[in-house]
């Protein structure tokens, strides 16, 4: 694995999503758009304030999901992959690449969508705000890496965005936020346990209620930073050089 | 170039290869071995297997048994991914960049130092005459050019071998002539070039001839040899020739000759979406 691979495999991607302006828009300012609209369903009422955080670690999640899940399958479909598979590219290079560029867009979608939740929207946490915005780039990270690893399994667009509903939508249905996990059947509380989102949104829900909650913040911070290393790394094992 | 360096060694080398593809056996058993600094044309209909041996000769295609070796070492290992360039069928660019965009970005997945980048773009797209079109979008180009720009790609960098997978397929006939010079040259400086081709008449471009059909070699010659031994006047007419002695033999496959199309290209291309 080598560094400037890794670093000129992410500016290219970087530089497509900048010629794809269109794209660009879609991401940065649709969570913002989806939480203003939140808080005005929900305006005169302390709904928002409670629900608005674990949402922030929603929204941003799925659209980096989906960028990054449709981004590699053009990749592998459009024969650039099988050239770059021919060159002196590991898979690691390949997969850290893609995963640094849409790391840092993901970087500056969770900090325009935390500033426009606290400063615009009046969102009001109990726990710190660059606690806030370190947990919805931790989210979009692992929407990232989740779309890395899972695009390895489509082998078309159909699927890919069929992803979606099935790996990601049961997550959004246990990660606590209908109802409290403690609260959910047994069997669903186990698998709740072992699903990432369930995390983020644990650290969410503390941002939101508690104070002193930081220690435990970081500690879902942490389960979360790990699902996303485990998930690049399998995405790097599961791309396969040869094919039939 | 260290491709004059053992010459003793074929470039490349293969034995008992055998490929099958979603069940369907495409390359049933082929030994093949091409000396270095030879440009050698891959002949045959689509569907007759060129796409899956080349892509076999680069290693990433998934074999059956059998061994593919090139310039001594096992096909699609990491020292070799240096030193063998790879055209394939599909228009492998990113159609969101400019051209030199593209091509930088392979210049440096190659390790082109920094200062060389500019030149070394500038190089290979003067060999595929794009130089005007450099800052373009991909995206906004036809499908002649787009295949230029992918070839102009597999040039980078100064390979030993050179696999290029229908590299003039639908090109104007002066740029086919120029790229054949180019070919030609570089098989000079002692690149092997094994070219794939569904037009038979590139036939007379090449030092040696593999005409496939069917995943198996009609013949593995030169030109003069192929049309000495079968009395043809052209290439195409030795195919037909060769067809039909080998439907005439016990040795013919069974069910041969009704491999056509639809399983040649390994992936699917998409269009340009914006």
């Amino acid at each position: 694995m080598s560094p400037t691979l890794t670093v000129a495999t992410a500016g290219r991607v970087l530089q497509q999503i900048r010629h794809d302006r269109r794209t660009l828009a879609l991401l940065l300012i649709v969570p913002c758009v989806l939480l203003g609209l939140l808080a005005w369903i929900y305006q005169n009422t302390p709904v928002f304030d409670s629900i608005g955080a674990p949402l922030l670690a929603l929204f941003p999640f799925l659209t980096m999901f989906l960028v990054t899940s449709i981004a590699t399958l053009r990749e592998r479909q459009s024969g650039t992959l099988e050239r770059l598979l021919t060159m002196p590219m590991a898979k690691a290079d390949l997969v850290a690449g893609y995963a640094l560029a849409f790391g840092l867009l993901a970087a500056v979608q969770a900090l325009i969508a935390s500033g426009f939740a606290l400063l615009v929207l009046g969102l009001d946490v109990a726990g710190a705000a660059w606690l806030l915005i370190l947990v919805a780039v931790v989210d979009c990270l692992l929407g990232t890496a989740l779309g890395l690893f899972l695009s390895a399994f489509a082998r078309t667009e159909f699927q890919a965005v069929q992803f979606l509903p099935a790996f990601v939508l049961p997550q959004f249905l246990l990660c606590g936020l209908l109802i409290p996990r403690d609260q959910l059947p047994d069997v669903l509380r186990w698998i709740s346990n072992v699903l990432p989102l369930s995390y983020a949104v644990d650290a969410m829900r503390t941002i939101t209620t508690d104070p002193n909650g930081t220690a435990s913040v970081l500690g879902d911070v942490a389960i979360v930073l790990g699902y996303v290393i485990a998930l690049v790394a399998l995405g790097a094992a599961t791309l396969r050089r040869r094919t039939s | 170039m260290t491709a004059a360096g053992s010459t003793a060694e074929p470039a490349i080398a293969i034995a008992d290869l055998r490929v099958v593809r979603l069940g369907r056996t495409v390359i049933p058993g082929l030994s093949l071995s091409i000396p270095r600094g030879q440009l050698v044309g891959l002949l045959g209909p689509s569907g007759c297997g060129k796409s899956t041996l080349l892509r076999s000769v680069v290693g990433v295609q998934e074999i059956a048994g059998g061994t593919v070796q090139v310039l001594g070492l096992p096909a699609g290992c990491e020292p070799l991914r240096h030193r063998v360039g790879y055209l394939i069928q599909a228009p492998s660019i990113y159609q969101d960049l400019t051209i030199a965009e593209n091509l930088r970005y392979f210049a440096k997945v190659l390790g082109t130092p920094r200062r060389q980048l500019d030149g070394e773009v500038a190089r290979v797209l003067e060999q595929v005459d794009l130089t005007d079109l450099a800052v373009a979008s991909a995206a906004a180009l036809s499908g002649g050019e787009t295949a230029r720009v992918s070839l102009a790609a597999a040039l980078l960098g100064t390979p030993e071998v050179l696999v290029l997978d229908e590299p003039t397929v639908g090109l104007d006939p002066v740029l086919r002539r120029d790229l054949w010079a180019i070919f030609r040259r570089l098989a000079g400086q002692g690149v092997t070039l094994l070219v794939s081709s569904h037009v038979m008449d590139e036939a007379v471009r090449c030092d040696r001839l593999l005409l496939m059909r069917a995943g198996a070699m009609l013949a593995d010659d030169t030109l003069q040899g192929v049309l000495a031994s079968t009395g043809a006047p052209d290439a195409e007419q030795a195919f037909l020739t060769l067809v039909d002695r080998a439907a005439g033999t016990p040795a013919a496959r069974p069910g041969g000759s009704d491999h056509r199309g639809r399983h040649e290209k390994p992936e699917p291309h998409q269009g340009v979406s914006t």
